[in-house]
């Protein structure tokens, strides 16, 4: 019985320290945004009519190729090489979903790692950390993500890790500060006096006070990540096997589109990255709104 | 002058940051796949070029004492010969450079004359219909992917409505007799129209959002109220009590704005073919021109950081509240 209120207790804690950002118009339109394109992402192979790469032929054996929306059952028609458009941007949703969320998670997870211990510290470790943050803002952030994607094999995973290379800077100073007003805090320094360790201090009593702001920079990440491979496979050096938004626009690009007019081609992948990244700028000005009242309006 | 500590201090730091990069540039040539000569050398440059480079560059030597040869190289404006041009890069580098700083500055120039104001407007007119409109679109253009604005603007401007020319700075088959003149003839500027509108859109954002916010923190402080209870015009307390003093941090932000557009020059630059640096970055990774590549790297990073630096003193000077303890 006992054990059951304590839990409960517990797990309105968690949900308390998450703060899921409700009551906020923007906020929840970013939520409901944000819903469907994960569920877009796992549905993609029941919701789209073709197979995004396959070489497509029309009935009387031609290929598909340059069709206009609703011709031969496509719904935005079809690429110059005869792809299904439509199926193209189902499909772009998981590879944006996969990038967005391992690029935040990595961002969150280094920064905040970083930000704590720099914070907690202090001292050579602080010192050696913000030089590092110092340097890592002082690289230019696509450039490097280029260069990176470009030397390695081109794949989804390097340029995300190229990414969380740089990204963790932002998070980690903000982490930081926030520990460094934490460390003073009258309930620290009981547990301190007390003769808590510095892991036990860290883990009970700094953590749970920091994933909020944890969460507010992740939740930024995924759209920078969302928008940095966008341009990372525009221009080129993307992974070659995965359908992304970013490789639909720099198909059409190269396939002359533009000069065509085909306007139903370039313009629906880029919607889908407006709708995707905006939607993650409003869920995270929703919780910077709970988080930090004082800004709110 | 108690000011001039933090400004060394703070130089002498990102001065650190910059040989750090630096570093980090040497070892991502270096770590590549292939011949550690070939961040050099080009199979196709003769004999007697080739070995030019290898002593100059101490390629037969240890990690070490290349690097530091890199170094004293790189303080000379030592960097290389680009593998397609068959030019030092430096001399590319130094070609380049003005269109992209052009391309920059106009673009942000517009993008904070516009964004200041607007900012300013939607302060003012908090709660209103136009502010619940206008703050989504803002949120939204920066959700834009800046190479797929560039894509749509170009499709309108200059496919369909036939208003701009496509890409590149000129007119095929037009000459100048100086840069100065190329710079301010009308062909170049309707070459930069399109290119400039995307990056000024794009950026337009920040300036408008930090501009709001400040009004709306400066129009609740005292002086202001005051004015009001003084019964001064709405145009009057705005513009002389509230955007003057929200402007401070709106104009700290323009530096960190030209290094952050610097590195999305480098896919709109693309789109336009605008013969710049974020450009030549791009087609030299493609083609495996190292040297010219990590010209172009560095080129951008010097630029960042100076700028970082800029702000950082803009902030200590404009605000002498800012304490440096």
């Amino acid at each position: 019985m006992l054990e059951a209120i304590a839990s409960r207790g517990k797990i309105r804690r968690m949900f308390g320290a998450l703060k899921v950002p409700v009551g906020d118009n923007f906020a929840v339109a970013g939520l409901i945004i944000y819903v469907l394109f994960m569920l877009t992402a796992i549905f993609a192979p029941v919701l789209a009519p073709f197979d995004p790469t396959e070489i497509l032929y029309s009935t009387d054996y031609e290929l598909a190729s340059d069709l206009l929306p609703g011709q031969e059952g496509h719904i935005l028609g079809t690429t110059s090489l005869g792809r299904d458009i439509f199926s193209q941007i189902v499909f772009g949703a998981r590879s944006a979903l996969l990038v967005g969320l391992t690029a935040a998670f990595m961002v969150a997870f280094i920064g905040t790692i970083v930000g704590l211990l720099a914070g907690y510290f202090g001292g050579w470790i602080d010192m050696i950390l913000m030089r590092l943050a110092d340097v890592a803002f002082g690289i230019p952030f696509l450039p490097f993500v280029i260069v990176i994607s470009a030397f390695l094999e081109p794949s989804i995973w390097n340029t995300v890790i190229a990414m969380a290379l740089v990204l963790w800077r932002d998070t980690a100073r903000v982490i930081r500060s926030q520990v460094l007003t934490l460390r003073s805090r009258g309930y620290v320094e009981a547990a301190r006096v007390a003769g808590s360790s510095d892991l036990k201090i860290i883990v009970r009593h700094i953590a749970p006070n920091i994933v909020p702001l944890s969460l507010l920079y992740g939740s930024i990440a995924i759209g920078w990540a969302i928008l940095t491979e966008a341009s990372i496979s525009f221009l080129g050096f993307g992974d070659p096997d995965s359908i992304s938004w970013g490789y639909m626009l720099q198909d059409a690009f190269a396939s002359q589109a533009l000069s065509r007019q085909a306007y139903h081609w370039f313009i629906p992948p880029g919607m889908a990255i407006i709708f995707v990244v905006s939607a993650g700028f409003f869920i995270s000005r929703g919780y910077e709104n709970l988080l930090f009242p004082k800004l709110g309006r | 002058m108690s000011t001039l500590k933090p400004v060394l201090s703070r130089t002498f730091q990102l001065m650190l940051v910059l040989w750090a990069v630096v570093t980090i540039l040497f070892l991502m040539f270096r770590l590549m796949p292939g011949n550690p000569l070939a961040a050099y050398i080009d199979p196709t440059f003769t004999l007697e070029q080739q070995e030019q480079l290898i002593r100059q560059f101490g390629l037969d030597k240890p990690l070490l004492q290349q690097y530091f040869t890199y170094i004293g190289n790189l303080l000379q404006g030592e960097l290389g010969y680009s593998f397609r041009y068959r030019t030092p890069v430096a001399d590319r580098i130094w070609l380049l450079l003005p269109n992209t700083l052009i391309l920059t500055f106009s673009s942000l120039i517009i993008a904070y004359f516009f964004g200041i104001l607007a900012g300013a407007w939607l302060a003012w007119h908090r709660g209103s219909r136009a502010e619940a409109v206008a703050l989504p679109v803002v949120l939204a253009t920066r959700a834009m992917p800046e190479f797929w604005l560039g894509m749509v603007l170009l499709a309108v401007f200059s496919f369909s409505l036939g208003i701009f020319p496509a890409g590149g700075t000129r007119s095929p088959g037009t000459e100048y007799d100086s840069l100065w003149a190329l710079y301010t003839s009308a062909d170049f500027l309707s070459h930069l129209a399109l290119p400039m509108l995307t990056l000024a859109i794009y950026s337009q954002g920040l300036p408008l959002l930090l501009m709001r916010s400040n009004m709306l923190d400066v129009m609740k402080e005292d002086f202001v109220t005051m004015a009001k209870v003084k019964g001064l015009s709405p145009y009057t307390i705005v513009i002389r009590h509230g955007a003057r003093n929200a402007l401070l941090p709106v104009m700290t932000s323009f530096a960190i704005s030209v290094g952050y557009q610097l590195q999305g020059n480098v896919v709109v630059e693309s789109v336009f073919s605008w013969p710049g640096l974020g450009r030549e970055l791009v087609s030299a990774v493609s083609a495996s021109d190292y040297p010219l590549a990590q010209g172009a790297f560095l080129m951008i990073a010097v630029v960042v950081i100076l700028m970082n630096l800029i702000a950082d003193l803009l902030y200590t000077f404009l605000d002498p509240r800012i304490s440096h303890a």
